[in-house]
């Protein structure tokens, strides 16, 4: 049997595999990428938030989650203006720099700086850059139609890159790989809810995390693997406050910041890494493979900022996640200059108010190293909670 | 046989004239409670709301008012201590304080929306409806217009990827026919979608005329302070009578003053183009700037993406009105879209044309649509031509990240380095 790309957990205690997963996940230089191109294998680099990662995977390629890194932006930052996010800078970095090398990158119009990105890789780079156009007018009836030829178009740039025809049977396969994962994602978010004191939110974050830097095969068998441990575990409930984390569906809180948060509450539930939990429900195997993943983006999914549904208004949406997770507050945050996740938390900010819900208020970025000041007024507003 | 004193300097006075029109129609509706529509100028879909009777609100354009009348510091303020950051669209704010204003602004009163309608063209457009939603429970309806996937990769009619688009955007539009006919009780007249579509299709050819028009040398108007009077009609008045009519008497001005030899400034000594969008709080300051030197703007990409992208010219066809304009929506904003992320290339096939010496890049914080990819554009196009260049960052709206010392330091030193280019040359 072939060696996996991230083998490094296997045969070790809970504690040291999800060691091995922190140490793969804090590697900015991405070594399971250079393994899986060191045995041939090609990488299409999808940014934030949500991609079909399944049409990649069904071509035999690696889907590369880019969501940047704490890195600095040394090559990149003299291809954007002052008043941008991080995660634009580090991620062309990670081009630029030869760190990450792609056959492919695929952008979404999810922000008004993110749908630059096809056009500044594409001027700075040999490879096909591209966006795909999921729809921001999912109320439209038509939406779905329109996609299935959206991921039509995809599907025939993704075949030029393998150089071989897609198969419905490929998509099928792949579509039942992402559903056990999705499905193993959810029982871990599960665990979180339900017995927070099992797993911490940073180690919940970096075993969700790997999904984007790992073969989804490898990932699956890392979780059915581990959940059973978790679930083992003997650990002490502590008197900490259940919080739900919003903020994270795009640029990535640092994971010291995460650890910070974990020393004072239970995240029983967040939006990190949405994209790999976006959808809800297993895709389904029968008919036509990417009408399937169509209908699931439109009308099996979760929410952001960065999609708009009258369906699904954010502030209701996070006071039902709330809810949900049996939540006692909030906190709100955003990357730094993230117009998005900056709008909707007055969205959010004011929903809780009127719900009498507490929430913290806080900005990040994903190279802050500094997290005193933070946990400390952290602490303070958990302190209030506790003892109001 | 027009008269010079008649003809030149005609735009930008009836320009003024019908602006003053526009907001006192709007005042009127907020006085009397009427319905009215809140677009944007990148789809603003006027033709098919006119249709309905609805007046139109662009609040991109009221908060921009803000700003050239001196005043936009103070709902930026406002629309903070309510919650919004000091690092998002200060257009947002502006129009955030408007709101809570109950519609009290410089040039009258704005109604509220009834019915808001907004493209993709700006991911903040959905943000901004958004907020309406909540504070108004008013319909939004958000007409998705896919753009070019990928440099030089556009598509067109009867290519599949094209028509796949073109069906998505022709089945939005008929579900926001629907949505007016509920909101308004009025039914859908295709004829008079057709007359709208005419004047538009006019307006469309002056607007593409009068750019060209700017090749005269002396060039005939500034693209940065003439040209967005122009801008402004061509946003407020399409798909009406007056706005073709103003159109085509701008083309005759242009085409007057061109044949004439008369110029917008008198000493024109370097002809530049502008990339981005104004600097309005300091809005005379800024053009003066680069007149003072004898600079002026021979074009923009601001003509082209606020205008809508109409700029390319785009007509539709009459006989098939509702397709056609579909269409038009399609190409035209999917322009617009262009002109903000793929523009080094129009950029180049300008600088023989119109004699171009220098090209001004001006990002600014408050719109990273416009604003992100500048940087990277501009070594694009200088590794590409041997060009004058200059990228000076500020606002569109927050004096706050304007300092005007520090835009004089720099828009200096660049006239220097045209006057040692141009030295260069003689020799």
């Amino acid at each position: 049997m072939t060696e996996l790309i991230f083998h490094e957990w296997q045969n070790r205690s809970l504690d040291d595999a999800i060691y091995e997963c922190r140490e793969l996940f804090e590697d900015t230089t991405f070594p399971t990428v250079k393994r899986w191109r060191e045995r041939g294998g090609k990488v299409v680099g999808h940014f934030q938030v949500n991609f079909p990662e399944e049409i990649v995977h069904a071509a035999g390629l690696l889907p590369f989650k880019v969501r940047g890194a704490p890195i600095e932006a040394v090559h990149s930052d003299s291809r954007f203006g002052s008043y941008l996010c991080s995660i634009l800078k580090t991620s062309l970095e990670l081009a630029l720099s030869n760190t990450v090398p792609l056959e492919m990158f695929v952008t979404h119009p999810i922000c008004d700086a993110a749908r630059n990105l096809a056009a500044v890789w594409g001027r700075n780079v040999s490879y096909p850059c591209q966006i795909l156009y999921l729809p921001q007018n999912p109320n439209s009836p038509y939406s779905v139609i329109y996609l299935r030829g959206e991921y039509g178009r995809l599907k025939r740039s993704i075949e030029e890159i393998s150089g071989e025809t897609i198969t419905h049977n490929a998509l099928r396969n792949s579509i039942a790989v992402f559903n056990q994962n999705r499905l193993l994602i959810r029982e871990l978010y599960e665990i979180k809810k339900n017995t927070p004191w099992l797993i911490s939110a940073d180690e919940a974050y970096v075993l969700v995390a790997l999904a984007g830097l790992i073969p989804r095969e490898e990932h699956n068998k890392l979780l059915l693997t581990l959940l059973p441990q978790i679930r083992a575990r003997r650990t002490q409930t502590q008197d900490k406050v259940r919080v739900v984390f919003e903020g994270g569906f795009c640029e990535q809180p640092p994971l010291d910041l995460i650890r910070a948060i974990a020393r004072s509450c239970y995240v029983v539930d967040d939006d990190l890494l949405i994209g790999l939990r976006w959808l809800l429900e297993d895709v389904s195997p029968y008919g036509d493979p990417l009408f399937n993943l169509a209908e699931a983006y439109l009308e099996k999914s979760s929410y952001s900022p960065v999609q708009h549904d009258l369906r699904k208004p954010k502030r209701k949406m996070l006071l039902e996640r709330i809810r949900n997770a049996r939540a006692e507050a909030a906190i709100i945050t955003a990357a730094k200059m993230c117009e998005p996740g900056l709008e909707e938390q007055v969205a959010y900010t004011r929903a809780l108010d009127k719900a009498g819900i507490p929430y913290f208020v806080g900005e990040f970025e994903e190279s802050m190293t500094s997290f005193d000041s933070v946990e400390i007024q952290l602490e303070t507003f958990v302190e209030n909670i506790l003892f109001s | 046989m027009a008269h010079t004193t008649d003809i030149v300097g005609r735009g930008n006075r009836d320009g003024a004239a019908l602006f003053q029109k526009w907001f006192a129609e709007l005042n009127q509706t907020a006085e009397t409670g009427g319905q009215a529509a809140y677009i944007f100028v990148m789809g603003s879909m006027a033709e098919l709301l006119r249709v309905f009777d609805l007046p139109i609100v662009m609040p991109e354009i009221n908060s921009l008012q803000t700003a050239v009348r001196r005043v936009a510091h103070e709902y930026l303020n406002q629309a903070e201590d309510y919650g919004y950051s000091p690092d998002i669209c200060g257009y947002v704010k502006a129009d955030v304080a408007v709101q809570l204003r109950h519609g009290e602004h410089p040039m009258g009163r704005i109604p509220p929306p009834s019915l808001a309608v907004l493209t993709n063209a700006c991911n903040t457009y959905i943000k901004w409806a958004e907020i309406w939603e909540r504070m108004y429970h008013i319909p939004i309806f958000t007409l998705d217009v896919p753009g070019t996937r990928a440099r030089g990769k556009q598509t067109w009619p009867g290519e599949p990827d094209f028509e796949n688009d073109r069906r998505y955007v022709l089945a939005q539009v008929k579900e926001l026919i629907t949505v007016c006919e509920r909101l308004t009780g009025k039914t859908f007249d295709i004829d008079r979608l057709r007359e709208n579509l005419d004047h538009a299709n006019v307006m469309s050819r002056g607007w593409r005329r009068v750019l060209e028009l700017n090749q005269s040398t002396p060039s005939v108007f500034n693209a940065l302070t003439d040209g967005t009077i122009y801008l402004g009609v061509s946003n407020g008045f399409r798909g009406t009578p007056e706005g073709a009519k103003y159109f085509e008497d701008l083309v005759e001005e242009m085409e007057f003053k061109a044949a004439q030899g008369i110029g917008t400034m008198t000493d024109e000594k370097y002809r530049l183009l502008f990339v981005g969008v104004p600097c309005y709080p300091i809005f005379r300051r800024f053009n003066e700037l680069f007149s003072e030197w004898g600079g002026t703007f021979v074009n923009s990409t601001y003509l082209w993406f606020a205008a809508g992208g109409v700029s390319q010219g785009y007509e539709y066809d009459l006989s098939r009105p509702l397709e056609s304009f579909a269409e038009g929506v399609l190409i035209y904003v999917r322009n617009a879209m262009d002109s903000m992320f793929y523009q080094e290339k129009a950029l180049a096939e300008l600088i023989e044309p119109f004699h171009v010496d220098g090209v001004v890049y001006h990002p600014i914080k408050s719109c990273r649509t416009v604003s992100t990819g500048l940087a990277d554009n501009r070594r694009a196009l200088m590794a590409s031509h041997d060009i004058a260049s200059l990228f000076i960052e500020s606002d569109m709206m927050d004096r706050r990240v304007v300092s005007e010392a520090q835009l004089k330091n720099r828009t200096d030193a660049f006239f220097e380095g045209l006057a040692s280019r141009r030295l260069a040359a003689a020799r």
